[in-house]
């Protein structure tokens, strides 16, 4: 089993540099918009959804990773045509969820990743889609294949991606 | 109290942050689209993410033209020569259909019809999309500075794409047709029947609103109607690829859009539209009744003959006897009674070249006598007219009993009443080479 449970202290607490921590959001974010152009399939892919799962499992603050979500959801709200709070709502959860989960548990080999991944796109789309008919009124297509094939692109996906963002953290 | 709200700090933070976020969620349900309350943020996000995407776009496109224009020349000699070819057919296709549309406006004139007319338009690039599946949106590189205003419509060369949702300083957002949230006024190329066209869930198609005894077939065309007041009416939109029941009485059609939303690259924002009556010149109203002397099924062809061996019909055309019905076509008819055909006949010549030039053009049937003795008294600029001539028969006498062609009402002489005329104008000869299409 590739996660484990581990004591507070023997976890890793990591930070990232402020151009670390702004631009790696702003260029997951326009890679979200500027690559479907180009590649339609490539709207299944969250980047953004990615990132803040990244954050907020390596910063392991609970506050950090929810203020994270909320604040990256909210930025891709608003590129959207609909209500902002849609993303800000589910990725802030996915913040809080994934920095709670990072302090408990050992999340850095890809096993983990995969797994926390997959979850975490499952919980983020369920929260999307309720808030987005209770609260909005808006029609939208539940289909789980679609959602589970979504969540294991999304899953290898973030295995390569946080490899490659590994190089951005900084020991505290 | 306070030990509770330390003791769960997070907690509580997660509680406030999503309380509000909800809050302002139901604020901008209640609130309408013209007064939003989020535009900043919007301003905010689409400043930070478009000019990174505005200048990808911008290198890429470069790099494109570069390597089309300077490097990557083969079979361009050929390719130019095909293209030369292909234009000369297109002119003289070009001829056939402006005679088509010169007809069909002069009809339209008759009507009363109001035509709409794309008057302008901006080409706009395509430079980022939403990035969401539940939000089928684009963005453009062209903005408020640039003359795009909320609600106008995007269309490319193929067909209708979406209109304009919001507009930033250099930046637009497009709404596409296949998102749920869209809808166009559509109708049936064969069958006219109108619908609204509206994008699913699954970012499908469809066109809602026909009844499911119509008969749809799929393969047909969808247009759209104009009746949204966005779209002009006309432009293609899509296909029907699948028709099936669907729910209450309505039928389930499937329409595929004729333009790639899927690969959109530059796209065309109409900035304005006229809606006006067909303008149609003197000559063109003259010509329209010609036009249709020679449709209408009553009339048949008759050939050039004496007066006195003149068809049945021709009596009708006493002076005396009211002109017989003319399908309600009203021809406006200035006051002071400009020239009609028998009035043509007599204008001077320097008005013939210039109706000569187009009465040829819209006049395809030689073979007709009708068209032949319509067209006869426009003989100033044919090489066989004889303009002394053609003015001899020409005075009140020779044409009937009224020189403009109009009777008491103003109604325009209808094919009946015009057709004998030119059987007193026998010692005119019928021109061919006037008539003669192009």
């Amino acid at each position: 089993m590739p996660i484990t449970y581990t004591s507070q202290e023997q976890v890793e607490v990591y930070r990232f540099s402020v151009p670390a921590a702004i631009l790696i959001p702003l260029a997951a974010l326009f890679l979200q918009a500027f690559v479907p152009l180009r590649f339609r399939f490539f709207s299944i892919f969250d980047l953004p959804l990615l990132v803040v799962i990244f954050f907020a499992v390596a910063r392991r603050s609970q506050v950090a990773g929810l203020l994270t979500g909320s604040v990256i959801g909210l930025l891709q709200d608003s590129l959207t045509h609909q209500p902002i709070g849609l993303y800000g709502i589910a990725k802030t959860v996915v913040g809080y969820g994934a920095s709670s989960l990072g302090v408990k548990l050992d999340v850095e080999n890809a096993g983990s990743r995969f797994l926390v991944t997959l979850v975490f796109y499952v919980v983020h789309e369920i929260i999307y889609f309720t808030v987005a008919r209770g609260l909005v009124g808006l029609t939208l297509l539940w289909s789980w294949p679609h959602e589970l094939g979504s969540a294991l692109a999304n899953a290898f996906l973030a295995v390569a991606l946080f490899a490659v963002l590994d190089k951005f953290k900084q020991r505290t | 109290m306070e030990n509770l709200i330390t003791r769960y700090r997070n907690v509580t933070i997660l509680v406030a942050v999503l309380f509000a976020q909800v809050l302002g969620l139901a604020v901008q349900v209640k609130r309408t689209a013209e007064n939003e309350s989020t535009r900043l943020i919007r301003i905010w996000a689409v400043n930070t993410v478009t000019p990174l995407e505005r200048g990808i776009v911008w290198c890429q496109a470069s790099g494109a033209n570069l390597w089309h224009s300077y490097f990557y020349l083969r079979g361009v000699r050929q390719e130019n020569r095909d293209l030369k070819a292909q234009i000369e057919q297109l002119r003289l296709q070009q001829v056939r259909l402006s005679e088509d549309a010169e007809q069909a406006r002069r009809i339209q004139a008759l009507l009363g019809f109001k035509e709409q007319f794309i008057s302008q338009t901006v080409a706009a690039q395509v430079i980022g999309s939403s990035g969401s599946e539940q939000s089928r949106s684009i963005y453009i590189d062209k903005g408020s500075r640039d003359g795009i205003k909320t609600d106008m419509a995007v269309i490319t060369a193929e067909g209708v794409v979406g209109k304009v949702l919001r507009v930033f300083g250099s930046t637009s957002q497009i709404l596409l047709i296949d998102d749920q949230t869209s809808g166009v006024g559509a109708i049936l190329e064969k069958s006219r029947l109108q619908g609204v066209l509206r994008g699913t869930a699954a970012g499908e198609v469809v066109l809602e609103k026909v009844m499911s005894d119509e008969p749809v077939q799929p393969g047909e065309k969808v247009l759209t109607s104009g009746g949204d007041q966005i779209f002009p009416k006309g432009l293609p939109v899509g296909t029907v690829t699948k028709v099936s029941p669907g729910p209450q009485l309505f039928l389930n059609i499937r329409v595929k859009p004729t333009a790639d939303l899927g690969r959109l690259e530059e796209v065309l924002v109409i900035t304005q539209q006229e809606q006006r009556e067909p303008e149609v010149s003197e000559a063109g109203r003259v010509r329209a009744a010609d036009i249709l002397a020679q449709r209408l099924p009553s009339v048949p062809d008759q050939p050039v003959a004496p007066p006195n061996q003149a068809p049945s019909k021709a009596p009708s055309n006493a002076p005396n006897q009211p002109p017989p019905p003319t399908n309600g076509l009203k021809i406006p008819v200035p006051p002071s009674g400009p020239a009609k055909p028998n009035v043509t006949a007599a204008a001077p010549n320097s008005q013939g070249a210039g109706n000569a030039s187009q009465r040829v053009v819209a006049n395809p049937k030689p073979s007709s006598p009708a068209a032949t003795n319509a067209s006869t008294p426009t003989g100033p600029a044919g090489p066989a007219a004889k303009p002394d001539d053609t003015h001899k028969p020409a005075p009140p006498a020779a044409g009937a009993e009224n020189p403009t062609g109009t009777n008491a009402a103003g109604v325009l002489a209808t094919p009946a009443q015009a057709k004998p005329q030119p059987a007193t104008q026998t010692a005119v000869p019928p021109t061919p080479t006037e008539d003669k299409p192009q």
